[in-house]
């Protein structure tokens, strides 16, 4: 018996630190391949914003928004079912750091494309296609009678902290030598809350975040929008660095929503499109794209017919527009920058080759 | 060397269990910091402190410190840490005179006086800090008029525009004066003060009934009067008793002042939440929060240490 415990503690002492030893090997399991633990976990993990008409917000305990479509998409190229995703509310000063320990896959959470953030040195974040191109604005209370940021000089100006806008509002007011004091808060609904509450006698962010929440406050048409644009916002989803695999598939989901526009393919032609297609064979091009032929799916270690799943479930890209923001919407956005190119915009998808 | 077998001689277990505890400690440790070189040498990123010497680029809402957005990150979270200090020593001065003051009056004979404190620190013990500081301001600063209707008492004067001490001139419809205080650093002086004043006030409460009730009756018999008892023969007793309680309740305002994150006041911590997210030092940014904090905490309880020591009862 004595000699059997003798043997024993060994093996009992090795099987107590086995969690440690887990634990430090777990992480660079995924490190391996994000997608494929997604893929493993049946569920994507997308951080949103939540409070964000437009973007991404609930609407009858649904998440809505152009941002949550972005998850859905992903989400319905893997699982052939856009409701496979998790939504985690983050604050923009929590978004990387929620991105970078893992605790999401995918932060879709109107976030500014900018070169820091994308660098290694700096946030090391991986980009996708920019969804939404953007600018700094600043809105006032339509009562103040101010119409210019010249007549802010002296003025409170509330800001979100941790935002290229708290950045670009030190930058702007210094080139024109503007005196203001920035108050920072931490979330958008303390610093919308502030404002309205008179704080401050402006409040900035990116234009369509201010347009979006404008629809929220009691008295929408009380407050305006100044003509400055203060800065260039070009909004998108991020991963993290050093996983193409996750960042390509993102990329190419994003695009098939563009590039279904530029061909004219719509949530509800999909079908007929779909059959034309795998009726005639000299239609390559549009074969390969919705998956009919080739193997782009697989390249990127989606399903082949990724395409359609994805065009099914949030539509093209100007659908998901007009849908969530734009005319469809309450926010009446202008598409503006965001036509496709060949309306003179900015939305462009690379070739589907 | 006894032929006991290892497992039987005391102590031999002793030193095995002690190196067994150590040794997976220091495992313990290796393996969380491997893991977390790995994952940074996943994300690409290495520990530098090199980018505190680079611009910050943004502003800072009020400063005693000659910072502008030109300045280094390295200043930047100076500045912070100066706002937090100002709010630290100022709630400390100010929690310790209400403290000491609800305490005594606690004990009042007065039924009406010791009512009104009771309850004073019964519902402020027993509501979250951080409700409390978004209820004063979003409830009371926020809410305050406009500069024309200020409201004017004595020495103090209340509107959206700031709390201003002292004479005070309307300019243009602006409240000009020579003291202002910012609404988010008023709300979180006046959060803080409350809600350490009611913790201090136990403390003093607790130190005051800890000097037997035979020093009051020979205080009496001498002629000294309620007050003059208290402070000349109760209070001297009693400190040695407050000065450790007073001790943590000093640390913890000194935390707490990093809630001024949720009501907008630029504090170290709201700084260097800003500096986090322009430069995505996650890990260097938090080593400097660790140490700050720590090394405030640990001066003030240096300092409350040295006062315990001169408050012990000298034997004679």
């Amino acid at each position: 018996m004595r000699r059997l415990i003798q043997r024993l503690l060994p093996a009992v002492a090795a099987a107590a630190l086995l969690p440690l030893a887990g634990c430090g090997g777990g992480d660079t399991g995924a490190g391996a391949g994000r997608l494929a633990a997604i893929k493993a976990r049946g569920q994507l993990i997308c951080g949103v914003d939540g409070k964000l008409p437009g973007f991404s917000y609930q609407d009858k305990g649904k998440y809505v928004g152009i941002d949550v479509d972005v998850c859905r998409a992903l989400a319905a190229a893997l699982f052939n079912d856009p409701t496979k995703v998790e939504f985690r509310e983050l604050t923009s000063s929590e978004r990387f750091t929620a991105l970078a320990s893992g605790e999401i896959d995918v932060l879709s959470r109107n976030t500014t494309y900018t070169l820091s953030r994308d660098a290694a040195g700096g946030n090391g974040l991986d980009f996708g296609p920019t969804i939404y191109f953007d600018g700094q604005g600043v809105m006032v209370p339509k009562a103040s009678g101010i119409t210019s940021l010249k007549g802010l000089a002296g003025k409170t100006i509330c800001v979100e902290n941790g935002t290229t806008t708290e950045l670009n509002l030190a930058d702007r007011f210094r080139e024109q030598a503007i005196p203001y004091t920035p108050v920072k808060y931490q979330t958008g609904d303390q610093t919308y809350g502030a404002y309205l509450q008179g704080r401050c006698a402006a409040v900035t962010s990116d234009r369509s975040q201010l347009a979006a929440k404008k629809t929220s406050f009691p008295d929408p048409d009380a407050h305006v929008l100044l003509p400055e644009v203060l800065s260039k916002e070009p909004l998108g989803p991020v991963t993290v660095n050093n996983d193409s695999a996750l960042a390509d598939a993102l990329r190419w989901v994003v695009f098939a929503t563009m590039q279904a526009e530029e061909s004219g393919i719509t949530a509800v032609n999909l079908k007929q499109k779909l059959a034309f297609a795998k009726a005639n064979p000299n239609q390559a091009d549009l074969r390969r794209f919705l998956g009919v032929e080739g193997e782009f799916g697989k390249q990127l270690g989606l399903p082949a017919d990724f395409v359609p799943r994805v065009l099914a479930a949030v539509g093209n890209y100007g659908e998901m527009f007009e849908r969530n923001v734009g005319q469809g919407s309450q926010l009446k956005l202008d598409r503006g920058l965001n036509r496709s190119y060949r309306q003179g915009g900015l939305i462009y998808s690379p070739p589907f080759r | 060397m006894s032929g006991l077998p290892w497992w039987r001689d005391r102590r031999r277990l002793g030193w095995l269990i002690q190196l067994a505890v150590g040794l997976t400690l220091l495992l313990a440790i290796a393996l969380l910091l491997g893991n977390l070189e790995r994952n940074l040498t996943r994300a690409g990123l290495r520990l530098s402190f090199t980018w505190l010497n680079d611009p910050a680029g943004f502003d800072i809402a009020e400063t005693v410190l000659p910072y502008t957005a030109q300045s280094s990150y390295a200043m930047g979270l100076l500045a912070g840490f100066a706002n937090t200090l100002r709010v630290v020593v100022s709630g400390l001065v100010l929690a310790t005179l209400l403290g000491v003051a609800s305490g005594a009056a606690s004990l009042s004979r007065n039924p009406l006086l010791a009512a009104v404190v009771r309850t004073y620190v019964e519902v402020v013990r027993n509501v979250p800090l951080l409700l409390q500081l978004v209820f004063w301001y979003f409830a009371v600063f926020l809410a305050l008029p406009a500069a024309p209707e200020a409201l004017r008492l004595p020495g103090l004067t209340l509107a959206k525009g700031g709390v201003f001490l002292g004479a005070v001139e309307l300019v243009n419809g602006e409240l000009v004066g020579n003291w202002r205080l910012s609404l988010e650093l008023a709300a979180l002086l006046t959060g803080l003060v409350v809600y350490s004043g009611a913790f201090i006030a136990e403390v003093v409460r607790g130190g005051i009934v800890s000097v037997p009730k035979g020093q009051w009756e020979a205080a009496a018999s001498l002629g000294l009067r309620p007050l003059a008892t208290l402070r000349q023969v109760v209070l001297p007793q009693a400190l040695r008793v407050i000065v450790p309680g007073l001790n943590s309740q000093y640390i913890s305002l000194a935390k707490n002042s990093s809630l001024a994150v949720a009501i907008g006041y630029p504090d170290l911590y709201a700084v260097a939440e800003t500096t986090l997210n322009q430069t995505g030092r996650g890990i260097e940014v938090f080593l400097i929060l660790l140490t700050v904090y720590l090394g405030l905490d640990l001066g003030i309880s240096l300092v409350m240490n040295r006062i315990a020591h001169l408050v012990r009862i000298q034997e004679r």
